[in-house]
């Protein structure tokens, strides 16, 4: 069964410099029990689209269905289905933290829903917060609460939206828990990120978003065995020569270099060689997804203007 | 997913947004009260015993239903547009959005919270004109009638500003240019019967003049036009401006783009 399907969904802004196409024609299923990841750079559409889904906004054209109820014409039973962890760090200042969650499950039309509250509370770390007022916690706690807001009316779909964004290590481990133990219950889970460590940890399917367009739609595995396999790093404050800086990736000193294989290694090390580049702790690794987008993006560059 | 119980969603809507003013009643509740005391004193003083109106009340006893009614008028309003423009400009409006609420709903629970809210400056206001004049009762369910009916009025317009306004800037312009004036020259401070032509005669395509006449018919038995009227222009002026913000919210004006 699906549990969101995004049917030709395009959205055009009109602005005064013209109109501006954050999606063109997206096509997509996600199927019960996935845990899907939606990447892209910023600007590519992503939170555009988790709007839609969500009823923040409005698709310009094509549907969007929630285990088959219509997002705007059947709202009332899709959004009872979705969790949502919005983008931005936002809170309402009059309320402590068991009050929002009260609150928010009574807006889902759930009265007596105190033990679920508690599991959440317990579950994300916040126990001893419950009676805090949303402003005196930092920004990390008011990101647990958000989450716990979006899962208080135990939604069988669950999609946040860069969730991780400027949090620090031990949430996102917390965080990642407890959302991989609601994907085992059979909970489906979408997900935006700028981590893709994360993404390449948790999910089975990716699609990867560029300026309003689905670019790549694959499995997690078939898509990291598709790129080049090998990525030859090494340190250096030499500058590359013209023939190879295209293809690699510099961050500070550390240069990383696709590669088909063994042969197109030692290809690299001769040309850089001859170059005048001195490596130094070479190392030859197995592509991450982090390869994979960046090949992905670069690709769509030339090709799709 | 838990079955949901219908109805809950508004009620727990109305709760929240009752809590947000009571919260800081101090503000919303007590600092009203205390402006239109200061109104009945000022202007009771300057202008007690100079004047009858309907040829048998005192000043003082004159103005004290209008003033509850401008106190619960400017509160009800106040009270559905800032909590509205509030939790846009904080963001946290988007809770709000993501949940399964009707435009029904979110209509229901503002209104009902700005006419929660107007009813207690009301009341308060009231309780303190005591001390000024001894009331009179002429006709109470009229009282009820008019109340009720200027804070959803209120309650509803906020709404329609709340959503429109951007910014606390934008909707003080709504509130300082459109409802102070047509609220202060409503025949708060003195019967129409007391203009020149002109201006009685546009008062009367002010729906605030037909609430504060008719609340005040409440307290006298005496108005400057039929309660009945009144009934009719403040009743339909509502069911418009409702129909206006139940249409906004359903298409989600300025808060779902």
């Amino acid at each position: 069964m699906t549990a969101v399907s995004f049917q030709s969904i395009s959205k055009t802004y009109t602005t005064p410099k013209g109109d501006f196409h954050a999606l063109q024609n997206v096509s997509l299923d996600i199927e019960v029990g996935e845990f899907f990841g939606l990447l892209g750079p910023n600007g590519a559409g992503k939170t555009t689209l988790i709007s839609i889904l969500a009823g923040l906004a409005r698709a310009s054209s094509g549907r969007v269905t929630v285990l088959g109820h219509d997002v705007q014409d059947d709202f009332s039973a899709a959004r009872q289905r979705l969790g949502i962890v919005p983008q931005e760090l936002v809170f309402d200042p009059f309320f402590n933290v068991r009050e929002t969650l009260q609150l928010q499950s009574g807006y889902f039309g759930l009265k007596n829903n105190n033990a679920w509250i508690d599991e959440l509370l317990e579950s994300l770390g916040l126990a001893d917060k419950a009676s805090a007022n949303l402003r005196q916690l930092s920004g990390g706690m008011k990101r647990r609460v958000m989450v716990a807001q979006a899962l208080v009316h135990k939604p069988p779909v669950i999609v946040l939206d860069e969730p991780t964004a400027g949090v620090d290590v031990e949430l996102r481990q917390t965080l990642w828990q407890f959302i991989a133990q609601l994907n085992k219950q059979g909970h489906t889970v979408l997900l935006t990120t700028h981590y893709l460590e994360e993404a390449e940890a948790l999910c089975s399917r990716v699609a990867m978003l560029k300026r309003g367009q689905i670019v790549t739609l694959s499995r997690m595995d078939d898509l990291l065995k598709s790129a080049s396999s090998t990525v030859l790093q090494f340190k250096t404050d030499d500058a590359l020569p013209p023939a190879i800086a295209p293809r690699a990736r510099v961050t500070g000193r550390i240069v990383q270099i696709p590669a088909q294989d063994a042969a197109d290694v030692e290809q690299l090390l001769a040309a850089l060689r001859q170059g005048g580049v001195r490596p130094q702790e070479v190392e030859i690794r197995r592509a991450d997804l982090e390869d994979v987008f960046i090949q992905v993006m670069q690709q769509q560059q030339g090709g799709n203007p | 997913m838990t079955t949901p119980t219908p109805g809950a969603g508004w009620r727990t809507l109305l709760y929240k947004e009752v809590q947000r003013f009571w919260k800081v009643a101090f503000q919303t509740i007590a600092a009203p009260v205390l402006t239109a005391v200061l109104y009945l004193l000022v202007f009771g003083h300057v202008l007690e015993g100079r004047m009858l109106v309907y040829d048998r009340l005192s000043y003082t006893a004159f103005l004290i239903p209008g003033l509850v009614m401008m106190s619960m008028l400017q509160n009800a309003f106040a009270n559905s547009a800032s909590s509205l423009v509030q939790s846009k400009i904080m963001g946290s409006l988007v809770f709000l959005l993501l949940t399964p609420l009707s435009h029904w709903a979110w209509f229901g629970a503002y209104v009902g919270a700005a006419i929660l809210r107007g009813l207690l400056v009301g009341a308060g206001v009231f309780a303190i004109t005591l001390f000024f004049a001894v009331p009179e009762f002429a006709a109470p369910l009229w009282i009820a009638v008019f109340a009720l009916l200027g804070c959803a009025m209120m309650g509803t317009l906020g709404l329609i500003a709340g959503l429109w306004a951007d910014k606390f800037d934008q909707m003080a312009t709504f509130q300082n240019f459109l409802i102070m004036p047509m609220t202060f020259l409503s025949g708060v401070f003195y019967s129409i019967h007391s203009l020149p032509g002109f201006w009685q005669g546009l008062s009367r395509f002010n729906p605030f003049f037909y609430m504060i006449d008719g609340f005040r018919y409440g307290f006298f038995g005496q108005s400057d036009v039929s309660p009945w009227l009144s009934l009719a222009m403040a009743g339909g002026a509502w069911l418009l401006v409702s129909a206006l913000a139940l249409q906004l919210l359903r298409t989600g004006y300025k808060i779902r783009s």
